[in-house]
């Protein structure tokens, strides 16, 4: 029973949530669906196929990742933060019988919660452009939360770390940035030169956007089995760094 | 008083520690709050007041000492102690995009306490504080008083056994203040216990049975808060205001009656330890001066002294 008080945080943010719903909604999926609209309508028309799929068959999962990315990422920066360092919510909650635990998991599966549905609504809005998606989508939704809650660990460490809100510009702009741009979202990792492509294959978003390619046509012809071991064993110890950093931030 | 010293004390702190680094903030502190019973911390800035009282609720770790709260070890059963203690911080940490009562049962529901339950303690409370008209308000839209009197009701919503306030009043008009003080009295007689720390002694006088002085982590005085100001400070003060050269005359006429003085720029302060009224006619010509019973204030300067404690 203890160990599942965490949900109680989960379900504060919820109640908050759905006060702002229609705001929070467009400002994180703004994002992916104009480059969608951008890069795979505009420019798509001029790249020709890329691993036998469209361009815009190519980029629609990686996009779908990338708000999976940007959602849990930015709730556990500013949101976090403002809960934090402005609202002193987690104050609050530390003199009832919750604990650290229970506030950065709470925390945690709040955005990666918030992330898998903008995943969710950015992948059903792609048979809008004609793009349509095998049934293996659906076994890759657990991958998404997944990805959730490595990206929303990410973010508390950051706000653990962070004494204002300018802080989180460095981790968008030297984080979140490349590893957007450079996982293979926007071009096949195939065709780059073998150094910079290792590098590329061990971006934690990179084997997020591979396997959401490979179960959005269901296509398995890369290890599937072993990227996703990886990105669990990498989510086990951010969740845990993050407990500890935010321990360290909020117990003196 | 409603104080009962036949069961264990509520609180029981012996020999409580705490080093930042190699600045020790609390100096080995001993005290005990019997059950319902309202002790009083006091203490300028930096003297250890909040340190102590994280240590308690374990938002800080002690460096040495033993914490029981409730015959619960701190940290080890903290969250069951939690379960017993309501805290009203100094810092408003309401949900601001929360209306009333939902802020009251969110915070319910981290205590466990069944919705039917918590809708009945929310109400019963909203009512008690005069804020049962604002209970689908946004907090934005509450005033300062209201938000004070929320953050109690709030800490009352899982009938905590002890209650810890930390500057309960700050910032509030005088009205809001003695709404909250008539609040906090009819707690006190239904035997809530309390720990109380403020910077506005009238109200520690008020509410404290006993207090409880810290400075520089150490505890430099501790009692009943009418003894201790007798004991300490006097019966009665004079303050009277006038040149270097009247106030030298005057203090030294003071001698004749069983006082103690204190010069601060142009200004005489005399603590009777007897009757001295007989002495009024001296002040006669002075410029301005006043007689007054001798208050918490005067033993707080007395002890902590007079100069600015900044961190």
């Amino acid at each position: 029973m203890t160990s599942f008080r965490f949900w109680k945080v989960w379900r504060r943010n919820n109640l908050i949530w759905r006060k702002h719903i229609t705001s929070t909604l467009i400002g994180n999926l703004g994002q992916p669906l104009l480059f969608l609209l951008a890069m795979g309508y505009g420019l798509g028309k001029e790249v020709g196929p890329i691993d036998g799929l469209t361009y815009l068959q190519f980029l629609g999962p990686g996009l779908a990742c990338s708000a999976v990315m940007y959602s849990a990422a930015f709730e556990t920066t500013y949101g976090a933060y403002t809960k934090l360092a402005i609202q002193k919510t987690y104050e609050a909650i530390l003199v009832t019988p919750l604990g650290v635990t229970d506030i950065v998991m709470g925390e945690i599966f709040w955005g990666a919660s918030k992330g898998l549905l903008s995943g969710i609504i950015m992948l059903a809005a792609l048979p809008l452009f004609g793009v349509w998606p095998s049934p293996w989508t659906l076994a890759l939704l657990p991958l998404l939360l997944l990805a959730g809650v490595f990206f929303a660990a990410l973010g508390l460490i950051m706000t653990a770390l962070a004494s204002n809100y300018e802080f989180f510009n460095y981790f968008i702009s030297l984080v979140l940035t490349p590893f957007f741009l450079f996982s293979g979202i926007f071009f096949s990792l195939h065709t780059i030169p073998d150094t910079a492509r290792t590098f590329f294959e061990l971006l934690p978003l990179t084997p997020v956007v591979t396997l959401s390619r490979m179960f959005c046509y269901g296509q398995f012809d890369q290890p599937w089995l072993l990227k996703i071991i990886g990105l669990l064993c990498l989510t086990v110890f951010t969740c845990q760094l993050a407990i500890y950093l935010i321990r360290k931030r909020l117990i003196q | 008083m409603t104080t009962d010293s036949d069961s264990p004390p509520v609180v029981i702190v012996e020999g409580l520690t705490k080093f930042f680094s190699d600045r020790c903030a609390v100096d080995n502190i001993n005290f005990s709050i019997q059950r319902g019973e309202c002790l009083g911390l006091l203490g300028p800035n930096g003297a250890g007041k909040t340190t102590s009282i994280k240590m308690l609720l374990g938002l800080v770790m002690k460096s040495s000492g033993r914490i029981t709260l409730l015959d619960m070890d701190i940290p080890k059963q903290l969250p069951a102690a939690k379960r017993l203690i309501g805290v009203v911080p100094q810092a408003d940490s309401l949900d601001p995009d929360l209306s009333v009562q939902e802020n009251l049962l969110t915070y319910a529901s981290y205590f466990n306490i069944p919705h039917k339950t918590a809708l009945a303690k929310a109400a019963e409370l909203l009512q008690f504080f005069a804020l049962a008209n604002r209970r689908d308000e946004i907090i934005e839209h509450l005033s300062g008083g209201q938000r004070r009197r929320l953050l109690l009701a709030r800490a009352l919503m899982n009938e905590p056994k002890l209650l810890i306030l930390d500057e309960p009043t700050v910032g509030l008009d005088p009205q809001s203040r003695h709404l909250i003080w008539q609040h906090l009295e009819m707690l006190q007689e239904k035997g809530i216990t309390m720990l109380l720390t403020s910077h506005y002694l009238d109200e520690v006088e008020r509410l404290s049975h006993r207090v409880l002085i810290l400075d520089h982590g150490t505890i430099v005085a501790e009692g009943n808060p009418q003894r201790l100001i007798k004991e300490l400070v006097g019966i009665e003060v004079f303050e009277v205001e006038g040149s270097q050269a009247e106030l030298d005359a005057l203090q030294d006429s003071f001698k004749k009656c069983n006082a103690t003085t204190e010069r601060v720029s142009d200004r005489l302060y005399v603590y009777t330890q007897e009757d001295c009224s007989r002495l009024e006619a001296l002040l006669k010509n002075s410029r301005k001066w006043l007689r007054r019973p001798a208050n918490l204030e005067d033993l707080f300067i007395q002890l902590t002294g007079r100069s600015l404690r900044e961190s």
